[in-house]
């Protein structure tokens, strides 16, 4: 299988070229400050121009997929999120999408029995997989603030807390790291497993979640296997936020595989697939409103067209016309 | 049955037999190495020349999509390219669909076409990797530089034939685009992409002839003023036989209060006519002051399978009409694809249309607020509205011989959200309505598998695997239910539903809502009913046995 061993190929050797640069040669400089803004810079960049790019194409018609009861008549049930009226129902759809992929929740899964007769068995393992993957990304994420603040807002704190609860080791466990990595072994073995998927699958879909199984890894490496100095770390990330170009101190060759790592995935995302974290927000089947008779949606390209007009079928037909008994226009 | 499908139990066998990723079966290559095949009953007829000259399409020629040289035209490379940037910069949805698929596999057994063959490439992520790895060879410039990575390859002419067979295995169902975290519609995709096969003069005899038709005549079916006079007075005709009420439709009459506009289909096909004979009934009952055109004689429209510009063209004709005739609005009959451009399109190209004026029932004053920038009403929430309002007479006995289920049409369902007014109807109309699987109705509906236009005979065999999943729902809710008769509200679904159903389950006959309809009113100054409007005893009714 090419497409599962060349992006597991690129993530392995994308890790050595750091460990090597700072074990051997003391390129940290280059690791720890001038790739990490690069990628910030491109990151930054590529993103917005990716959704400036997409918001400058205009949408045309009101597409929305309409999955219930459209508004109509007053003693009949409007579904207000399946079938927005309103641009708030609307965004409050997409909301839902984003923070709990309701439409994967629809997931089932068919099946072809003897007979031959299809049935649909409710699925919702990639549902709850895709959630535990995100969300623990995002709560990772937060949690990564305590680098970049001398003192972590509140929430974050909180968040950190609560991540931490169960407190079965020293360093205390994050229940997030156990997710984030069953979520991307559930997320892999099922593109390897399901004949659909397997098919489906291409390099640029294992290679983000090899990336980022790789970021995980080496970071927790850090933290619960071989112990980075957490106050180095730390001062160097405020150094980078205040745009200082000052050169580390000395930190484990780790840090910098999962600092660069992290760099790639920053310089990849805006260019891949990743963008659907972008993309979600702007898709028009969800986020227009099924309003389109109650108000005229504009289509800024529309413009005057040749039709056959009445006139012209009248002349054509107009002596049938007449003996069929039908009013014309013009005798 | 159609010497364009295989017999149902060869089918079966193979479904049984034939290794598919549908049934776990790992492929034994890769999407883009797997062949493409046309043989009987899966290809559509190509446009006749002279039917791509009367509407100024590309290439008219000669040619069968079994040839070897499908004689495209000279640079077609940079027509497809050039059109296909064209439309990125046009469509939003395009350019965001065709980036952000992250190929999760949600949408891929949700297709009726990947269900009834089990082929791969009719997984709806597939079919659109089918564009979309074209569009990354040629367009975003880094993906340009990770070729292999990303799946990205070459137009050929190999990759014109495998779209010409793939977009056209797609119903534009949108069934896809319901579970999709990412709201993906591939339809929107296939769209663009059968788009691009015109203008290169890749298409469909069965598509374009009707938009040639429906360009010049009014109507797809090609049929002229006093043809299509004709065929509903005897209509008429039958109505009075059969219940001794005389209905009196007009014609292009200025001055009407309301322009009725229903797919041709219902005009001159069965059981279509079943379904206008229902509707005429119910505006006779209540005295509606409405009128027919022979120019706007089309609800249908299948420039919506063709290109954006056609569809607009031939929908622009209901305005110019409804303009002239001075009505107050528009009410629509029952037709799933006419909806879809009825609802999401039309007001968008041709509107606004000032010259009308907000629909309000005039039996029961309701305002149709839904409708008040587009100004056209669907006949079943019309009917819903009179009915709750108890000013319909209706007997649901007299529909007591058939045993009824709903099906759901696509483009009701998804691209405009109509679920609860037909049921409601239903409802009131008959006394046995059966639910299909919560699965295969509502959003969730699955398609007659001949929509978009590739409702033709030499595709058969395609349609009846299409059809499946659909005619596989019916037949459940047969074997729990008892149910003969499956009730729609689209005529493609009553053109093409029955060749489904004799094949898949025989005994299930399709009928159209408003037939039913029909068949309950009670109309003033009726003679005794004993038969509904196919001439079928009713129940309870043979040999002189008085109902109560
Ligand atoms: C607005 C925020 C986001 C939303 C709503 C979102 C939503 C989704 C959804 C619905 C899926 C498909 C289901 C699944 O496989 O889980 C998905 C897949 C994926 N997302 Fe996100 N996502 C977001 C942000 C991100 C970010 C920031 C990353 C990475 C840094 C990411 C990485 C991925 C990956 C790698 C997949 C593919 C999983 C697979 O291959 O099976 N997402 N996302
Ligand atoms: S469900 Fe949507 S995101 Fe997932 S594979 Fe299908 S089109 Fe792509
Ligand atoms: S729109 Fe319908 S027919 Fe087309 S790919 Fe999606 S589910 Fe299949």
């Amino acid at each position: 299988m090419k497409k599962v061993f060349l992006p597991l190929i690129w993530v392995a050797l994308l890790s050595c070229i750091p460990y090597v640069g700072v074990a051997y040669f003391g390129m940290s400089y280059i690791f720890g400050v001038v790739i990490p803004y690069l990628a910030a810079l491109l990151f930054i960049g590529g993103f917005s121009w990716r959704i400036y790019d997409w918001l400058s194409r205009p949408v045309p018609f009101c597409i929305t997929t309409t999955c219930g009861q459209e508004k109509s008549l007053d003693w009949i049930a409007h579904q207000k999120l399946e079938s927005p009226a309103t641009k708030w129902q609307a965004a409050l759809r997409v909301m839902t999408e984003v923070l709990f992929f309701r439409s994967l929740f629809r997931n089932t899964k068919a099946e072809l029995h003897t007979g031959p007769q299809l049935a649909y068995a409710s699925s919702k393992w990639l549902w709850m997989g895709g959630l535990a993957f995100h969300w623990s990304l995002l709560v990772i994420g937060l949690r990564h603030a305590r680098f970049f603040f001398m003192e972590p807002p509140l929430f974050i704190r909180l968040v950190e807390r609560t991540d931490r609860f169960f407190e079965l080791t020293l360093p205390a466990f994050y229940m997030t790291d156990a997710l984030v990595l069953t979520a991307i072994t559930f997320l892999v073995f099922r593109r390897l497993r399901d004949a659909k998927l397997r098919i489906i699958s291409l390099q640029t879909d294992f290679f983000p979640l090899f990336l980022i199984g790789a970021i995980a890894l080496v970071g927790m490496s850090m933290r619960y296997v071989e112990k980075v100095d957490v106050m180095a770390v730390k001062a160097q990330m405020m150094n980078l936020l205040s745009f200082s170009f000052a050169a580390p101190v000395e930190i484990g060759p780790f840090f910098y595989v999962h600092l660069f790592l992290a760099s790639v995935l920053a310089v990849y995302f805006p260019f891949s697939k990743l963008m659907h974290a972008g993309a979600i927000f702007l898709s028009p089947t969800r986020n227009l409103a099924n309003n389109s008779r109650e108000k005229r949606h504009v289509n800024p390209w529309n413009k005057p067209i040749k039709f056959r007009t009445y006139a012209e079928y009248e002349d054509e037909y107009r002596e049938k016309m007449k003996k069929a008994g039908l009013p014309v226009e013009k005798d | 049955m159609s010497k364009y499908a295989p017999k149902k139990n060869q089918l079966t066998r193979e479904f049984l037999e034939k290794p598919s990723p549908l049934k776990g079966d790992y492929a034994d290559r890769e999407w883009w190495e797997m062949p493409v095949e046309f043989r009987d009953g899966n290809w559509c007829h190509s446009a006749k020349p002279e039917v791509l000259k009367e509407i100024g399409f590309a290439n008219p020629r000669k040619w069968a999509a079994p040839d070897e040289d499908w004689q495209l035209p000279e640079g077609w490379e940079k027509t497809i390219h050039d059109g296909l940037k064209e439309r990125l910069k046009k469509f939003r949805s395009l350019k965001l669909y065709l980036d952000a698929c992250v190929r999760c596999g949600a949408c891929a057994d949700k297709c009726h076409f990947f269900l009834g063959t089990g082929d791969p490439k009719n997984m709806p992520v597939i079919r659109a990797e089918l564009l979309r790895s074209v569009y990354r060879n040629d367009f975003p410039m880094v993906e340009k530089i990770l070729k292999g990575f990303s799946g990205s390859r070459k137009l050929t002419k190999e990759v014109i034939k495998e779209w010409h067979m793939y977009f056209y295995q797609c119903t534009e169902c949108r069934r896809c685009s319901v579970f999709c975290p990412l709201g993906i519609d591939t339809a929107e995709i296939t769209m663009v992409a059968r788009e691009l096969l015109n203008l290169i003069g890749v298409n469909n005899n069965w598509i374009l002839a009707p938009v040639a038709n429906c360009n010049r005549t009014g109507n797809h079916l090609g049929i002229e003023p006093h043809t299509f006079v004709q065929n509903i007075e005897s209509l008429v005709d039958d109505i009075e036989d059969l219940t001794g009420v005389k209905v009196n439709p007009t014609f292009n009459r200025k001055g009407a209060e309301v322009l009725f506009i229903t797919p041709s289909g219902d005009v001159f096909g069965d059981p279509g006519v079943y379904t206008m004979m229902g509707y005429m009934l119910l505006f006779e009952h209540i005295g509606l002051d409405y009128t027919i055109s022979t120019y706007a004689s089309e609800g249908g429209n299948f420039g919506l399978f063709t290109t954006n510009d056609m569809m607009k063209k031939l929908n622009a004709k209901m305005y110019h009409e409804a303009e002239r005739l001075k009505v107050k609005w528009m009410l629509g009959g029952e037709c799933g694809h006419m909806w879809r451009v009825v609802h999401q399109y039309m007001n968008t190209m041709n509107g606004p249309a000032d010259f009308l004026e907000e629909p309000v029932s005039p039996v029961t004053g309701t305002k149709f607020t839904n409708a008040r920038a587009t100004k056209m009403v669907h006949i079943a929430e019309f009917t819903a509205d009179l009915i709750h309002n108890g000013k319909l007479k209706l007997d649901p006995r007299r529909n007591d011989h058939l045993r009824t289920t709903f099906h759901d049409s696509c483009n009701v369902a998804r691209g405009m959200g109509m679920f609860e007014e037909p049921r409601y109807i239903l409802n009131s109309v008959c006394n046995s309505f059966n639910e299909m699987p919560e699965d295969t109705i509502r959003e969730r509906t699955f398609c007659c598998g001949s929509g978009s236009g590739i409702n033709a005979e030499e595709f058969m065999e395609m349609r009846m695997r299409g059809g499946f999943p659909r005619a596989n729902a019916v037949r459940s809710v047969r074997k729990s239910h008892r149910v003969n008769s499956l009730v729609t509200i689209c005529a493609i679904d009553r053109a093409t539903l029955p060749s489904l159903m004799r094949y898949w389950n025989p005994g299930v006959t399709v009928y159209g809502l408003h037939e039913l309809v029909g068949n309950a009113l009670v109309m003033q100054g009726e003679k005794k009913r004993t038969e509904d409007l196919r001439e079928n005893p009713m129940a309870g009714t043979e040999e002189g046995d008085d109902a109560e």
